[in-house]
């Protein structure tokens, strides 16, 4: 595809920190190419700004390859811009038409504060794994990798949950910020595979006991994570959490 | 000071387990009197800290980024290698420390690598019994690929994801550790210096990247687990934030730098384009497996690929390496690809890129096939290019990808500083001049789960368990330097962005410290790499202020540190006058434009001590010796 130069006006959350007032502020750029990704936009957007001896925008990224996880923002509504199953970082300008106007925000969740403009605060989402999103097994103790045979289909479901990638994207478009899909990602993979089996049911319980103490929100079917993800992980994972859940619940009577 | 590797005596294959055996142990009541710092959080950080927890230390992990699962092993790919031979085709330890240390051109111990071989198997088994999926075969079993450098198929992969499946695997064990009280982990803090006391680390100065509070945390002992420095080109396939702050600083504090001109540089990433490009992304080398690499035969063909018939393309490395063909080591692999370019038989608009053709096994094996193996790459590829390379060739280019440098560790992995530890990319260990594909997980995950937690403890035994000893003066001072850094970098208020002026270094050791290297070359390197730090330190422009979230400034501060190691990576360079895996010095080749080494001369590992900045560092020479293979001229024909 031929590249082209496009104008772009930026409406972009500014917040100091985070118990100052945030606001919108407008910017504008002329000659992007839409070979650039959005993030190299915002670079663009923050070279200028910086030489014009103004504060750059703060914005979490990394890899810049859609997997770490770091990067996110709300673009015209929707948590890291309109292309489907696409993270901000790999979001290239050319999906933008000549003249567009880009509303930018941070992902806003009850569970994630603002740390400044676009960056926010997720460790909560590393407090639900310490709940229980792991096996608990210590190093060394390990039998012969090949010992239990796991079959190739089994293995592939295990890793559509497991490449969730931590970006909270689910919460930000979840009307309830709601925590569920990255919840049942991890629990589900776990479920699926063996190792998993012995402690999956005090896993289900206490993870989702941790989501709820953190004061994500619940479930109530909307469907807008599985949507926003950029990993396009599914909602038949809440599914089998919910199963895994009920099931540990009468056990656990 | 002479240095010391401690290797154990024994044969090759004892040399670890006695070891292990002869090493003092800590008293398991005595463990939870010992804390210990961990300075990273990717696949060697996060490995170490949950094992050392395990074992009942202390342990308090910090991470300049928001969450440990963010650390940039997140990205690898491929795979990671393993002797477990499951696919019966001649596999053994032996022949992975093999192909291990011939891959990095005999410029590797012997003794290291051999571990590193023999630990390979255990951190399969491990992973997978942490319910990381790896690929399977029909029969439940595991799958295995080939990767560049080795005729067996030993790398254990989960889809392109490799890295983030280990990754997470070590992240939910420290997590577990976190909720079981043993680990705390420190978010969103970068490490300012090193505190050496009485010639032993005893903690770090960290800056808290959100409210700029500068602090000092004490420890018996400092692991670095930072990665690697291969930003120092400005664009690589490293995460942005990647830095050599942390081992730099270390450095200055007297831990010797060895080999940091050896940097790889992958042949298979997205070729440049633009001058606003912020990093080269890499298309995994396990796509080299099924794709055909190939330029047109004549040069300065701007046919599109599917107009030029088969008669007049050119399969160099096919052709030129019949028994690897394709999947020829990395260093091989750029090198020709930069030879084809410079006889203008590049590829797409900037004549810096070669195709890699997927159709042949698209009719070989079915769409369906090769979807499944490569199916998230072509989406990547495609989301970034906007092309499909199902329905035409990728193209592809080298880019900086790995450094091999890194500071010298001994075989307990522990640094020139007593009390200091360096895992993974940032030590130098075990890859020699050059890293075989899926390896660096393999060395992260041997160095944190197995190696470290079974050398840690004789170092440990030495020190009085308990509230470690410290000088308060000390660590005031190393408050006191880094709060001073901070405040220089932001009074200078100069024109240019910290950007621009990476930009420019990047540039300079890109074109004369990069896949091929002459002394004229270096020697302009070397000559222009103080002015540009001088520029910075007269003209960086860096806006806002120390006691906030400041990305400009954390950014500032990296460069600041790049800006000195560079010097060094050219004068190690410079230095070696042999070509040797990664490092083609243009004196140095056989009559087929190969690397020639000189074992006479250079069959050492280039230590360096800081002798201040600006100042010519003194080098030590820790000789290699071959006992167990003969060193011999790469050849992949
Ligand atoms: C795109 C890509 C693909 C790759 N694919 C493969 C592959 O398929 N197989 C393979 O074997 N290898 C691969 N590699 C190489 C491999 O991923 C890395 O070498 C390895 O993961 C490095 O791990 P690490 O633990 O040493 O460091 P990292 O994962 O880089 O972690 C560094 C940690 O240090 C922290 N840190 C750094 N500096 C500071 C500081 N100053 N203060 C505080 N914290 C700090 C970071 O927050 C992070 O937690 C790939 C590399 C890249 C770039
Ligand atoms: S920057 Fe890593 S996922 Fe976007």
């Amino acid at each position: 595809m031929q590249s082209k130069k496009i104008d772009i006006s930026l409406k972009i959350w500014r917040q100091e920190h985070p118990d100052a007032q945030g606001n919108f502020q407008h910017y504008s750029l002329s000659g992007i190419s839409t070979d650039m990704s959005f993030l190299e936009m915002l670079d663009v957007l923050n070279e200028k700004l910086t030489l014009e001896g103004k504060e750059p925008v703060a914005f979490d990224h990394d890899c810049r390859e859609g997997i770490c996880g770091m990067c996110g923002a709300v673009v015209n509504g929707q948590p890291h811009g309109p292309e489907p199953g696409t993270t901000l970082c790999q979001l290239h300008m050319r999906h933008f038409r000549d003249g567009d106007q880009l509303v930018i925000e941070p992902f806003r969740a009850r569970a994630f504060r603002i740390e400044k403009d676009l960056v926010v605060d997720r460790s909560s989402l590393d407090k639900i794994i310490q709940a229980g999103g792991y096996v608990s097994v210590n190093t060394g103790g390990a039998p012969e990798a090949n010992t239990i045979p796991i079959a190739q289909k089994t293995a592939e479901q295990a890793m559509d949950a497991a490449a969730c990638i931590g970006c909270g994207a689910c919460v930000a478009a979840c009307p309830n910020a709601s925590a569920m899909l990255f919840v049942s990602a991890k629990v589900s993979q776990l479920a699926l595979l063996p190792q998993g089996h012995p402690e999956r049911r005090e896993r289900a319980l206490s993870m989702v006991g941790k989501m709820d103490e953190l004061g994500f929100g619940n479930c109530s079917n909307e469907r807008e994570c599985e949507a926003a993800c950029p990993k396009s992980i599914s909602i038949r994972h809440i599914a089998r959490l919910n199963r895994e859940f009920i099931k540990a619940a009468l056990f656990s009577e | 000071m002479t240095l010391d590797a401690k290797i154990p005596d024994g044969s090759l294959a004892e040399k670890w387990d006695k070891h292990c055996f002869a090493g003092k142990l800590v008293n398991p009541a005595n463990k939870k009197k010992y804390n210990i710092i961990i300075v990273g959080s990717g696949l060697a950080g996060a490995s170490a800290a949950a094992t050392l927890a395990e074992l009942g230390y202390n342990v308090q992990v910090f991470t300049m980024h928001d969450s440990p699962r963010r650390a940039h092993s997140i990205a690898a790919q491929g795979g990671i290698n393993a002797a477990k031979n499951y696919q019966n085709d001649g596999d053994s330890i032996f022949r992975l420390f093999y192909d291990t240390i011939k891959g990095g051109d005999f410029r590797a111990r012997e003794a290291n690598v051999y571990r590193l071989a023999q630990i390979s198997n255990n951190i399969i088994d491990q992973c997978v019994a942490q319910g990381v999926p790896f690929a399977r075969e029909y029969g439940g079993s595991l799958a295995n690929r080939s990767f560049g450098g080795a005729q067996v198929s030993r790398t254990f992969y989960a889809r392109g994801q490799t890295g983030q499946q280990l990754l997470l695997g070590a992240y939910s064990a420290l997590m577990r550790q976190v909720h079981l009280g043993k680990v705390t982990i420190h978010a969103r803090q970068e490490m300012m210096d090193l505190v050496v006391e009485a010639g032993l680390a005893k903690g770090i100065v960290t800056r808290d990247m959100r409210t700029g509070a500068i602090a000092s945390h004490t420890a018996h002992a400092v692991v670095l687990a930072t990665g690697g420095y291969g930003n120092v080109y400005y664009l690589s396939t490293n995460a942005m934030s990647s830095n050599v702050t942390a081992a730099w600083r270390a450095h200055k504090k007297g831990a010797f730098f060895a080999n940091p001109c050896f940097v790889q540089i992958h042949p298979t990433c997205i070729p440049m384009h633009g001058d606003y490009q912020s990093k080269l992304t890499l298309m995994s080398e396990s796509l080299r497996n099924d794709g055909r690499v190939w330029v047109p035969k004549k040069a300065g063909d701007t046919r599109p690929p599917a107009q030029i018939p088969e008669a007049e393309r050119d399969y160099y490395l096919e052709n030129k390496y019949p028994s690897f063909g394709n999947l020829v080591p990395r260093d091989v692999a750029s090198r020709n690809a930069k030879e084809v370019c410079d006889t203008k038989k590049g590829v797409g608009e900037t004549g810096l890129a070669v195709y890699l053709d997927f159709a042949d096994a698209i009719k070989r094996d079915g769409i369906e096939t090769i979807l499944r193996k490569y199916g998230n790459l072509f989406q990547m590829y495609e989301k970034i290019t906007a092309q499909d390379p199902v329905k035409q060739p990728m193209m592809i280019y080298p880019a900086v990808h790995y450094a091999m440098g890194g500071l010298w560790v001994d075989y307990n992995l522990m640094s020139t500083i007593p009390g200091l530890f360096v895992l993974g990319e940032a030590n130098f260990s075990d890859h020699g001049a050059n890293r075989l594909g899926a390896s660096a997980l393999m060395q992260g995950l041997a160095d944190g789960y197995f190696i470290l937690p079974n050398t840690i403890g004789a170092y440990l035994s030495s020190c009085a368990p308990g509230v470690p000893d410290r000088s308060a003066r000390v660590f005031a001072e190393a408050e006191k330097n880094a709060e001073s850094l901070i405040s220089k970098l932001l009074a200078i208020k100069g024109k240019r962005t910290t950007d621009d002026i990476h930009k420019e270094l990047g540039k300079l050791l890109w074109d004369h410290c990069g896949m091929a290297r002459n002394s004229s070359g270096l020697q302009k390197a070397l000559d222009r790499i103080p002015q540009i730090r001088e520029e910075f330190w007269n003209n960086v422009l860096i806006p806002g202020t120390g006691k906030e979230l400041n990305q400009s400034l954390e950014r500032a501060g990296r460069l600041a540190d790049f800006l000195e190691f560079a010097e060094l990576m050219v004068t190690d360079a410079l230095d070696r006058e042999e070509s040797c895996g990664c490092h083609l010095r243009e004196e140095s080749q056989t009559a087929e434009h190969e690397a020639k080494r000189d074992d006479e001369k250079y069959a050492y590992v280039s230590a360096w001590q800081h002798q201040g900045t600006g100042k010519t560092p003194i080098l030590h020479k820790e000789p290699l010796t071959f006992e167990n293979v003969t060193p011999s001229q790469r050849s992949y024909k």
